[in-house]
């Protein structure tokens, strides 16, 4: 019997960690009655709502993707997996030459071979690790897959139907005759809608890539849809950890200015006018010659590829972090000097009331909108940094998963004759729908949340 | 109405331009002018740093300062194997062995030889390039070098000066250049090397360096062993036998250097200019570099007073294409200018090749299926694709190694007992280059034996290596893993664990991080794990991967070499025990810090022997030493493969000649029609596009008609 | 006025000093004076006495930022620090590692950067208002919708998938422009065409969506209000008013760019092979030439100081309302 010994990561710790923290902060802001009312606002959207999911659907895989455990493989040598790769087990074993074309049964690109003659021979040689296709229709296939998708996602939906009608104290039918007319406040019809789309394109895929490379196969033979799951978590997590690292010092140092003015708010105005006169890229290469410096010098730090790659994401996400907080703290200062100007702070400070008080009583709270509307809105720019920053050649590690890296060599397939276009495509479509996810919703957030347009709502 | 009327203006101006346009080439990267003429267009890949002939060493300097000054001998264009020919001087070089007092000795007694003196006899009438540098004023006296700031202002570039003169070329050009090698400030990377041959270099080189002479002292200054015996003859003297010194004599750090030249650019107004010698060299060639612009291009036009070279009319190997000696004896240059562009990605650079922008191209990987297809046999030609094109092609594998290398300082992979052997040669099995170069490199490349590769004496087609190989009916099949497995269960590691059960892991450091050194690096870790053996990869920055080579840090690295000259002692020499890191702190060249005592002796007797059968046996015993010792797993020897359009002739690989640029012709005419031919744009998408955004005008207009219908209408029932 | 820049310029002194620290203690970090070495002599073999001549020749045998061998204040200026940092403010930048002046090569390739990055400039800035205006006009139909949701599609979309489609439709497909390269005077309009098309199109989303929320807010103001209940059309209203008072918060956005312009894209010369100062930075990167990646900071952190001086004159200038303090 196999045995799994769970070894995160640093970055799943900071992962995990992250959503407990926003699970427990859900839940501390969800008993405030005005707070609750602005997030049923913000999903009271349809594109909001399916963005939602969608950006849920990515977390869940980069989640699952940051589970690590070491189990014992079947050659009898110690292997190093997450969860996801459990579920795509198959997809990561089935390692074919080099290239072939999605759904293809041969490769793409003639090689020599000696056969059994002892003839040297050009040919296109066949994929090792597909389906016969005199026993395998992709018609039939993916009706199954529409069936096992329609009856896993009928049932989670069931099951979510029942428990909302409870909540709404109304009868089972009743509620469901609402959802199907869309006249529920949420567009719950919508959500299943793409509960059930999205369920049935994972099942499509996980039964179609048993059988054939969906995507097809990169130039070493790696599994092309493999190879775009594995960079859900490189894209999600610089998206995710950056705003983790920049806002502790946003807010720290964007607060104090606003609030104490006189030198603090000098010097952190000098530092910040310094760190952004620096052009941006310029210093992103630098920090990260030097983290790679660091690196080298202690090779004792990691023992596997694995965690040196996970390594260099973090510092990746910190020199992120520490050059964009900026923007960031310059609207929190603004704010805070505009907020420490009404009545009642001056009220509050006249009356000799704590400053850490005033902070988290009078501030804080009525900064947030910014501090949200500025995180959903960094994270797509981050998710696209990535692939820029890899092209530099300041990206993340070489050897890891990232939709930068499958783009950079990408411009070298599209050069070829006859065009090698999937890997470029599908780092295209993963990427595009995450980012056009993340853009829809922050669009709502801002919305929903920024006072200018609370008249127009 | 009149809107109307004005689309249709519009549109028609709009078609008629397009007609008009079609003729040319929109997507031309020159000058509409100049493709028409005889120019040769080629690209680089990153600037020249350094076009001095003392200082310069890097392959794409070379490839431009070859063609303007010569150095005393050249490799024979043609000759198989590398030859070398007189380039500048009458005849080959005449070489007398001298004993300790400098008394010639015969050549039965070359033996007790001291000394070696090379004696050079120039061709007479060999003129200098036309250069400012040279002209004087009435009184003879040179009148450029002492230019005024007014004079100055007006200089932008070295098409400036309208006044030019020549010289003839004496040896006193040959001697000085040596001097000038020999000064510190100048960073002559084979200064070194050197100090340990002429006599006298080192001594010159201490006292002159601190001195920081003039170039009235450096001439007047003399080196022990360098000797100039009249205007046209010179003799340099150096220490006991050295066989390979003439190989040097071919490469650009001999070339001449006009004393004038220096002198002239000397002139700090010129220096804040970027007009240097560093960045125009001045020679005997057959082109003169007119232009020099890293950022954008370099030019090269035909040096007008070229007159002593003609094209080979022998020496045409098997095989090769007899239409090469159509031009024999034609004086040369054919090509009067060529153009150099930057172009520093592959993508472009090929797209502009099929364009027919380019005259001549290399093929990268990702390039290869569209150009070459590989028959039956294994043997390379064009695909249907390029041959209707007219392009042709040309491959030869190079005198360069990749090797794989193991840190014989490394207490696992390293040492000399037996079973540290068997794990090395376990891994050189398990790394099948054979499948390296075939998806890594379409199949340009051949897995090598030993560090010895063909072309080079010492190469032996038929003796492989058999600790790695086995010897099938007519070719070398490489051991199955299975063999593999048991040596490394023989070595101690069964299955890739150590004796107490804990997998073993080495460690590859690299400083690879393109965008294909993914896949490579994965590619080594699948082969490592076929052994059960985990492969982690350090991958850094090439300064840091540089650090830790000369720390002897890396236990498993890749590294190459590429010939200075055809003679296997400088590939021998990259294992010798003398030059491994640690003896030298970083220094040496041999990374593997290999240091077998046997191998060394033997590496001593060679290094200083004309190739003879009695030469061949000790390098075969050599090779035979370190295959079994296996500090490298032997990588791979990589093969050159260049596509050229029809209208470009004599092209014939030479991977150890650099100043081929002068042997090969080009015909404009052709060229030009071809060009026409292929870069028709294509109209319909732009015709589709201006199309439809017309056609949505139309609803445009109504719907903001209906709106505006609409925003009325509610105010007027009010 | 006057005396109000002065002050703004006197207060980029220290903020250049920051700057020039912090690329010294990163680049140093990086790079020992011994790699420049070596990389700059780039010989197969290179021995100790090379590297320390060429050290002592271009000056780096200084300590960083601290020389215990010198007596009093000279422990601060004999330094690679002070001695590196302080021409940089006369704008003398000094020689690059292979011997060329860097402010002659800045100088040139200023030409080329701005080639692109000016065109890309106006044209995306005449593009954006052009459409944003027209879906003002549409404002609250299909028509608006359906552009939003097109210019989110645009925002999302990698910079570097544009630029690979583009070469390969239009330079290697339909041969209307040539692949890259670069070429002077006139003949560099077919080299502008491709990477100035791609950045406009690039920043459409972004551009489109900040210009409709601010003609939108506009729009929403009361005196437009009353200039359509006088009865104005609706292209009177948008041309004659919106963006009439619109232009001031557009001039005063875009000031701050301006000058940073002349740094040039990364990217878009690096892929186009455009000889601007874009390519020179990750030229001077990767080959670790200090010289010049220190002249690009000092210059992009010049630049962008003079962007916010400006921003704050045009403010000014353009409403009255505003006085400089």
């Amino acid at each position: 019997m196999a045995e799994f010994i769970l070894t995160p990561l640093w970055t799943d710790w900071m992962i995990w960690g992250l959503v407990g923290a926003f699970a427990y902060l859900g839940f501390l802001i969800q008993r405030s009655q005005q707070v609750r009312a602005q997030w049923l606002g913000i999903f009271e959207s349809k594109l909001a709502m399916s963005s939602a999911i969608i950006l849920l659907s990515y977390l869940i895989i980069a989640l699952l993707d940051s589970v690590h455990f070491q189990t014992l493989g079947m050659s009898g040598v110690m292997e190093y997996k997450s969860a996801l790769d459990g579920v795509f087990s198959h997809l990561a074993l089935i390692q074919e030459r080099t290239y072939s074309a999605p759904f293809a049964t041969t490769e793409y690109t003639k090689s020599l071979v000696v056969n059994a003659a002892g003839q040297v021979q050009h040919i296109k040689q066949p994929l090792e690790h597909i389906a016969n296709p005199a026993q395998f229709s992709i018609l039939s296939q993916s009706l199954l897959a529409i069936g096992y998708a329609s009856l896993s996602s009928g049932l989670l939906i069931l099951l979510h139907l029942f428990w909302r009608s409870r909540v709404h104290q109304s009868d089972f039918i009743g509620w469901t005759k609402q959802v199907i007319h869309g006249q529920t406040r949420l567009p719950w019809r919508t959500a299943y809608f793409t509960v059930w789309v999205l369920v049935s394109l994972a099942v499509w895929f996980w039964i179609m890539s048993h059988s054939v490379h969906v995507l097809g196969t990169d130039k070493v033979g790696s599994d092309v849809l493999y190879e775009s799951l594995k960079s859900i978590r490189t894209g999600v997590l610089i998206g995710v950890l950056t705003t983790l690292v920049m806002l502790p010092l946003a807010l720290f140092l964007g607060i104090s200015a606003g609030l104490f003015k006189g030198w603090v708010d000098d010097v952190i105005q000098y530092v910040y006018t310094t760190l952004n006169s620096i052009p941006g890229v310029l210093l992103i290469a630098a920090s990260v010659l030097v983290m790679q410096v660091i690196l080298s010098n202690h090779p004792d730090w990691f023992t596997r590829t694995e965690e040196r790659a996970d390594i260099r994401l973090l510092f990746l996400v910190l020199i992120l972090g520490l050059t964009s907080w900026t923007g960031l703290c310059r609207l929190l200062r603004a704010e805070t000097l505009k907020l420490s100007a009404v009545d009642y702070v001056t009220a509050a400070k006249a009356f000799g009331i704590n400053r850490l008080t005033i902070i988290r009583r009078h501030i804080l709270p009525n900064v947030m909108h910014i501090v949200l509307i500025a995180v959903v809105l960094d994270f797509s720019g981050l998710v696209l940094a990535e692939a820029v920053l890899s092209y530099v050649g300041v990206g993340v590690d070489p050897t890891m998963h990232s939709w930068g890296n499958m783009i950079n060599q990408a411009r070298l397939e599209m050069a070829r004759e006859p065009m090698v276009w999937w890997s470029l495509f599908s780092a295209f479509l993963f990427m595009f729908v995450l980012v056009l996810a993340a853009n829809l919703f922050s669009d709502r957030v801002q919305t929903v949340l920024d006072p200018r347009n609370q008249s127009s709502l | 109405m009149i809107a109307n009327c004005i689309k249709k203006i519009i549109i028609f101006v709009f078609l008629l331009s397009l007609l008009g346009c079609e003729a040319n080439r929109w997507n031309s990267p020159y000058d509409t002018e100049k493709a028409q003429d005889p120019i040769l267009f080629s690209s680089f890949s990153s600037k020249p740093k350094h076009l001095d002939p003392v200082v310069s060493y890097n392959a794409n300097e070379w490839a431009i300062l070859s063609q303007v000054v010569e150095p005393p001998l050249q490799y024979h264009y043609l000759k198989r194997p590398y030859t070398l020919e007189p380039l500048t001087l009458s005849k080959m070089p005449e070489v007398r062995f001298l004993d300790a007092q400098g008394q010639p000795l015969s050549e039965e007694d070359s033996h007790l030889a001291v000394f070696s003196e090379y004696i050079f006899r120039l061709k007479p009438n060999i003129l200098f390039q036309p250069h400012p540098a040279f002209v004087k004023n009435d009184q003879g006296e040179l009148s450029l070098g002492n230019l005024t700031e007014t004079q100055l202002a007006s200089i932008e570039t070295m098409a400036d000066f309208d006044q030019q003169s020549t010289r003839a070329l004496t040896s006193e050009d040959y001697t000085y250049a040596i001097k000038r090698m020999a000064l510190r400030q100048n960073h002559s990377p084979i200064l070194g090397t050197m100090q340990q041959y002429i006599v006298g270099l080192k001594t010159f080189s201490e006292t002159m360096s601190s001195k920081q002479p003039s170039v009235n002292e450096l001439r007047a200054a003399n080196i022990e062993g360098v000797e100039v015996d009249s205007e046209l003859q010179w003799r340099i003297r150096i220490k006991g036998v050295y066989p390979q010194f003439i190989y040097w004599l071919s490469m650009n750090f001999f070339a001449p250097v006009p004393w004038e030249a220096e002198l002239f650019f000397q002139q700090a107004g010129l220096k804040t200019k970027n007009i240097s010698l560093d960045t125009y060299p001045v020679g005997t060639g057959a082109y003169q570099l007119v232009e020099n612009n890293p950022n954008r291009q370099m030019r090269l036009v035909a040096n007008p007073n070229y007159q002593h070279g003609f094209y080979p009319e022998d020496g045409l190997s098997d095989g090769a294409d007899t239409a090469l000696l159509t031009d024999a004896g034609k004086p040369l240059p054919f090509i009067k200018e060529v153009i150099y562009s930057l172009e520093k990605e592959s993508v472009p650079l090929w797209n502009k090749f099929l364009q027919g922008y380019y005259d001549a191209s290399g093929v990268s990987s990702d390039s290869f299926d569209q150009a070459i297809s590989v028959s039956s046999g294994g043997s390379l030609s064009l695909t249907d694709e390029m041959q209707q094109k007219g392009i042709q092609f040309l491959n030869t594998i190079e005198p360069t190694i990749f090797y794989f290398g193991f840190n014989m300082a490394d207490p696992v992979v390293g040492g000399y007992s037996e079973k540290q052997k068997k794990l090395r040669q376990a891994i050189s099995i398990a790394l099948n280059f054979e499948e390296y170069i075939s998806i890594f490199m379409n199949g340009r490349g051949m897995a090598a034996q030993g560090p010895v590769p063909p072309g080079i004496f010492g190469y032996e087609a038929d003796r492989i290596n058999r600790w790695v190989y086995d010897w099938q009916p007519g070719r070398a099949s490489r051991k199955l893993i299975t063999e593999a497995k048991a040596m490394l269960a023989e070595a101690g590691y069964p299955d890739g664990r150590k004796p107490n059960g804990e997998p073993l892991v080495l460690y590859y450091d690299t400083a690879a991080t393109g965008p294909d050194s993914k896949a490579q690096l994965n590619w080594y870790r699948k082969q490592f794990n076929q052994l059960g053996i985990e492969l982690v990869i350090r991958a850094t920055d090439y300064n840091r991967f540089q650090d830790k080579m000369r720390g002897a840090k890396a236990q498993l690295f890749s590294w190459g070499w590429n010939a200075d000259y055809p003679d296997p002692e400088n590939f021998l020499f990259l294992l010798d025990g003398e030059q491994t890191i640690l003896k030298t702190s970083g220094a040496g060249i041999n990374y593997a810090n290999y240091d077998n005592p046997e191998f060394n002796r033997l590496f001593k007797q060679i290094k200083t022997m004309p190739n003879s059968p009695r030469r061949l046996t000790l390098v075969r015993q050599m090779i035979e030493i370190v295959q079994e010792d296996a500090p490298w797993a032997w990588g791979f020897y990589p093969k050159s493969l260049a596509l050229y359009h029809r209208w470009y002739h004599n092209v014939w690989a030479n991977p150890l000649a650099n100043n081929t640029l002068k042997y090969k012709r080009i015909d404009a005419e052709l060229r030009n029609q071809s060009q026409q031919y292929w870069n028709k744009p294509t109209l319909w998408p732009m015709i589709l596009v201006v199309g439809l955004s017309f056609l949505l005008l139309w609803p445009l207009r109504l719907a903001y008609r209906k709106r505006q219908e609409a925003i009325i209408q509610p105010r007027d029932v009010d | 006025m006057l005396a109000y820049i002065v002050r703004r310029l006197l207060f980029a002194i220290p903020i250049l000093i920051g700057v020039n620290l912090i690329t010294f203690a990163l680049f140093f970090m990086v790079n020992t004076p011994d790699d420049m070495a070596r990389s700059q002599l780039g010989a197969k073999q290179t021995t100790p006495e090379m590297i320390a001549s060429w050290k002592a020749e271009k000056g780096y045998d200084k300590p960083l930022f601290y020389n215990e061998k010198q007596p009093g204040l000279a422990k601060v200026s004999e330094t690679l620090f002070v001695q590196e940092s302080l021409k940089l403010f006369w704008f003398d930048f000094g020689q690059a590692d292979d011997g060329r002046q860097i402010s002659t090569d800045i100088l040139e390739r200023m030409g080329p950067s701005l080639a692109i990055a000016l065109p890309t400039f106006v044209i995306g800035l005449v593009t954006n208002i052009a459409f944003a205006l027209l879906i003002v006009l549409f404002r609250g139909s299909v028509l608006d919708t359906a552009t939003m949701v097109v210019a989110v599609a645009i925002m999302s979309i990698s910079g570097l998938f544009y630029i690979i489609a583009g070469q390969v439709l239009l330079s290697k497909l339909w041969h209307w422009v040539p692949i890259s390269g670069y070429s002077d005077g006139w003949d560099a309009v077919k080299f502008m065409i491709l990477p100035v098309l791609i950045g406009v199109f690039a920043g459409l989303g972004a551009g489109i969506r900040w210009y409709r929320s601010l003609f939108l807010e506009e729009m929403n103001k009361d005196y437009i209000r009353t200039a359509r209940a006088k009865g104005l059309s609706d292209i009177k209203v948008l041309f004659g008013h919106v963006l009439q008072n619109g232009l001031l918060p557009i001039l005063t956005g875009v000031v701050v760019v301006i000058p940073t312009l002349f740094m040039g894209s990364l990217i878009m010369e690096s892929f186009f092979g455009i000889p601007g100062l874009g390519s020179y930075t990750i030229d001077a990167i990767n080959a670790q030439d200090f010289g010049i990646v220190k002249a690009m900071v000092f210059l992009g952190s010049v630049l962008y100081i003079i962007g916010l001086i400006l921003t704050d004159i045009s403010y000014t200038y353009f409403d009255p309302r505003v006085r400089l303090s």
